[in-house]
């Protein structure tokens, strides 16, 4: 489902019009209405598991003893959308010692960032909007967009405390890009390629040629991308640059209604690009575990899809049980532990796979 | 740390801040993540407490000490109670001295749950805070059934208590206790062992023990930087010195004597020797009494002074009354422990990272309200 399979479905079914510009144009923009219209969707049943797997753990009473009565709606399917609601018809407050652009593109240029990562996801075996040639790096390189805009907000807002949530955030996504980047090598070493197809492609027939069972080194590495993406994404144990009990809310402190659900949804989009990385580049993408399993094109969404959201539920399971790092422990944690290892694995796997041949 | 010097910064930490526990503020100054001072300024909070009570009656003066430290108010009542006491020799009867010891040391639980369980929370641990909370729910459950309210209690009063305790307390104070033994070991391995957790804590904001004696700082803050001092045992009031309980104190097991990591397991500790005291008082409760002594409506203390002081979930409390022989007291004065244990952050929270400092205060376990009164 590609852009240029949309726009030659296109000039199929309209022969008189072939070729026309407007084609063009239509075809880049389904895909990426579509995409909105899967973020809003995959946003509210992010939200609503996040609040749900949160009361579980915390034993509250609603979902443990009460039933459905102090819910909104039933099961409580409601409460994202009050939230949203909430978030979409406040005051818009923009402070008037704000350095008012920057303040106002922040939110929209997260967004960006998050957004533009999905074209290279490969949602299944035919359901990918762009597979370029560079598909991985260019993920990582977009993700790196936030960086900027969590500085424009820090920056922006005049405030002490989301300056230090801005000078944190950039300390910490720019220090965690590394050792990810160094994990995502070893996968391109073993796949030789830097397509999310291909790299997938090279995992097929089963759950022991997936990368993560490929060497003895790739569980390591993944353990490393996981924990390196937790803090690229701003999640528990890493969200010291929105850490609520130390600085108010960090970068997010001076925003408010529809600016500040911007910053909210990103991060649970950034959550899914990462997972989804995570996921074709260690549990195979949209393959099957079991050769000739359940592997047409329409079950590659299921498998894809449910390996990318028990990622996401992972990342919710650690945030609501671990405590926050500091600073100088995380720093420490990234390049005198992660960089090193990471280093280390890419060796031993270059030369497991020249021994191997 | 703190090798690169930069300009330094003042940074406002509260009034309104989640981390402060109410309205307190902190003024420190910054270089970058470092904090090099720190200077709180309290009384956001000051209702003239000391200067109501010398307009009402002693017995009015329970719901103020209800108001001052809001998170253990059974201790506040208590403490004032034994000191109006101990102003006009009258001795209580055995059921309500027991019934008092049940009542202070279920809300010494509740007072440590909230504390370790904010704790967590100000390192971002957000679930331990909310089991916390659960199990202090079911305390104030058993405070509602015996007095009606569940954060100001009023319960205690002079030579008895406002109410005896219901039909079936007794009964659900044990499987309370039951219950909640397990929750204390849950709590305890997800936070005192988590490695994140140590690595916050320990060896952070050290007080060691002559600044804290120096300061005067009491309670579990005192005990955790080795000092075994616990007014139940060490002057002993109402019936403690029948109770067979021990006094934990900071060993230093993961960093050093007195860290803020001892000053949060000390307080575990504690909870499991108050489940102790409440069953023994329990088992040793007189089934009769009258709960309520004959006093006149309006008591009138011979004239003279008194000072008490009783071991809250914070320390030593004590009580100054000066009586005139009137009706209301002359003068009253209240030796807050919180209040010391805030006069020592400069001291230990210098030179540490921002986000220790606001650990360190967590471990300090403040209440504004008692500190402004």
């Amino acid at each position: 489902m590609t852009v240029d399979f949309i726009f030659e479905s296109l000039n199929q079914f309209f022969p008189a019009f072939a070729g026309n510009s407007l084609f063009l144009i239509l075809s880049m923009l389904i895909p990426i209405g579509a995409l909105l219209g899967f973020i809003t969707v995959y946003g509210f049943g992010v939200i609503y598991s996040e609040i749900k797997v949160s009361s579980f753990m915390q034993d509250k009473t609603g979902p443990m003893g009460q039933g459905p009565g102090l819910h909104a709606g039933k099961w409580g399917l409601l409460q994202p959308v009050a939230d949203g609601l909430k978030l979409f018809m406040k005051e818009d407050i923009i402070p008037a010692t704000a350095d008012r652009p920057l303040f106002i593109l922040a939110p929209f240029l997260i967004f960006i960032g998050a957004l533009t990562g999905f074209i290279a996801v490969p949602f299944g075996e035919t359901i990918i909007i762009t597979d370029m040639n560079i598909g991985i790096f260019y993920i990582v390189g977009v993700g790196s967009l936030a960086v900027i805009a969590l500085i424009l907000a820090g920056w922006s807002s005049n405030n002490k405390w989301a300056l230090y949530g801005g000078m944190r955030s950039a300390a910490q996504i720019i220090s965690y890009e590394i050792p990810a980047g160094i994990s995502l090598v070893t996968v391109i070493m073993l796949a030789s390629s830097l397509s999310m197809q291909e790299i997938i492609s090279y995992q097929s027939g089963g759950l022991f040629n997936w990368i993560i069972f490929d060497n003895p080194f790739m569980p390591i590495v993944f353990i490393i991308f996981f924990i390196s993406t937790l803090a690229e994404t701003n999640r528990t144990p890493f969200d010291l640059p929105e850490s609520e009990s130390e600085l108010v809310a960090g970068f997010v402190t001076e925003y408010s209604g529809t600016r500040y659900a911007l910053f909210f949804l990103s991060e649970y989009a950034n959550m899914f690009v990462v997972c989804a990385v995570s996921a074709t580049a260690f549990f195979g993408g949209w393959q099957s575990p079991f050769p000739n399993f359940l592997s047409s094109p329409a079950w590659s969404v299921f498998w894809m899809l449910s390996k990318t959201l028990a990622l996401v539920f992972v990342m919710i399971w650690v945030r609501w049980t671990v405590p926050r790092l500091r600073v100088d422990q995380l720093m420490h944690m990234c390049w005198k532990v992660f960089i090193p290892i990471g280093l280390f694995n890419v060796f031993g796997v270059a030369i497991w796979t020249v021994l191997r041949g | 740390m703190g090798l690169v010097h930069g300009e330094e910064m003042v940074l406002n930490i509260g009034p309104q801040h989640p981390a402060t526990h109410g309205v307190l503020r902190l003024q420190v100054k910054t270089d970058g993540e470092v904090v090099s001072q720190i200077t709180p300024y309290m009384g956001y909070l000051h209702r003239c407490f000391e200067k109501h009570c010398e307009n009402v009656t002693y017995e009015q003066v329970i719901p103020f000490t209800d108001r001052c430290d809001y998170l253990s108010s059974m201790s506040m009542n208590f403490g004032y109670v034994v000191a109006m006491e101990r102003l006009m020799e009258i001795k209580v009867n055995e059921r309500v001295e027991h019934i008092r010891v049940v009542m202070a040391e279920l809300q010494r639980i509740a007072s440590h749950l909230l504390c370790t369980g904010v704790f967590g929370l100000d390192l971002g641990a957000f679930t331990p805070f909310l089991w916390a909370l659960r199990d202090r729910e079911r305390i104030l459950d058993l405070f509602e059934m015996t007095c009606g309210a569940r954060l100001l209690y009023n319960y205690m009063w002079i030579g008895g208590l406002s109410h005896d305790i219901p039909t079936g307390f007794i009964e659900s104070t044990l499987k309370f206790l039951d219950s909640f033994e397990p929750n204390i070991d849950e709590l305890e391995n997800i936070l005192a062992h988590n490695k994140i957790l140590v690595e916050r804590s320990a060896d952070i904001g050290v007080m060691p023990k002559d600044i804290a004696i120096s300061y005067g700082v009491t309670g579990p803050n005192l005990r955790a930087s080795g000092v075994k001092w616990d007014l139940r045992k060490n002057d002993p009031y109402s019936i403690y010195d029948r109770f067979e309980f021990d006094i934990p104190v900071g060993e230093g097991i993961k960093g050093t004597v007195g860290d803020c990591w001892d000053r949060f397991y000390v307080r575990i500790l504690e909870m499991r020797e108050s489940v102790k005291i409440i069953r023994q008082a329990i088992s040793k409760m007189p089934k009769d009494g009258d709960v309520h002594q004959s006093l006149p409506k309006k008591i009138r203390p011979p004239k003279g002074s008194v000072y008490a002081r009783t071991e809250t979930p914070r320390g030593d409390l004590g009580y100054y009354i000066e009586s005139d022989g009137s009706a209301i007291p002359y003068r009253l004065k209240m030796r807050s422990p919180a209040f010391t244990a805030l006069s020592v952050m400069d001291e230990i929270a210098a030179g540490w990272l921002l986000s220790d400092v606001l650990a360190i205060l967590g471990s300090l376990d403040i209440v504004l309200g008692e500190i402004d009164r």
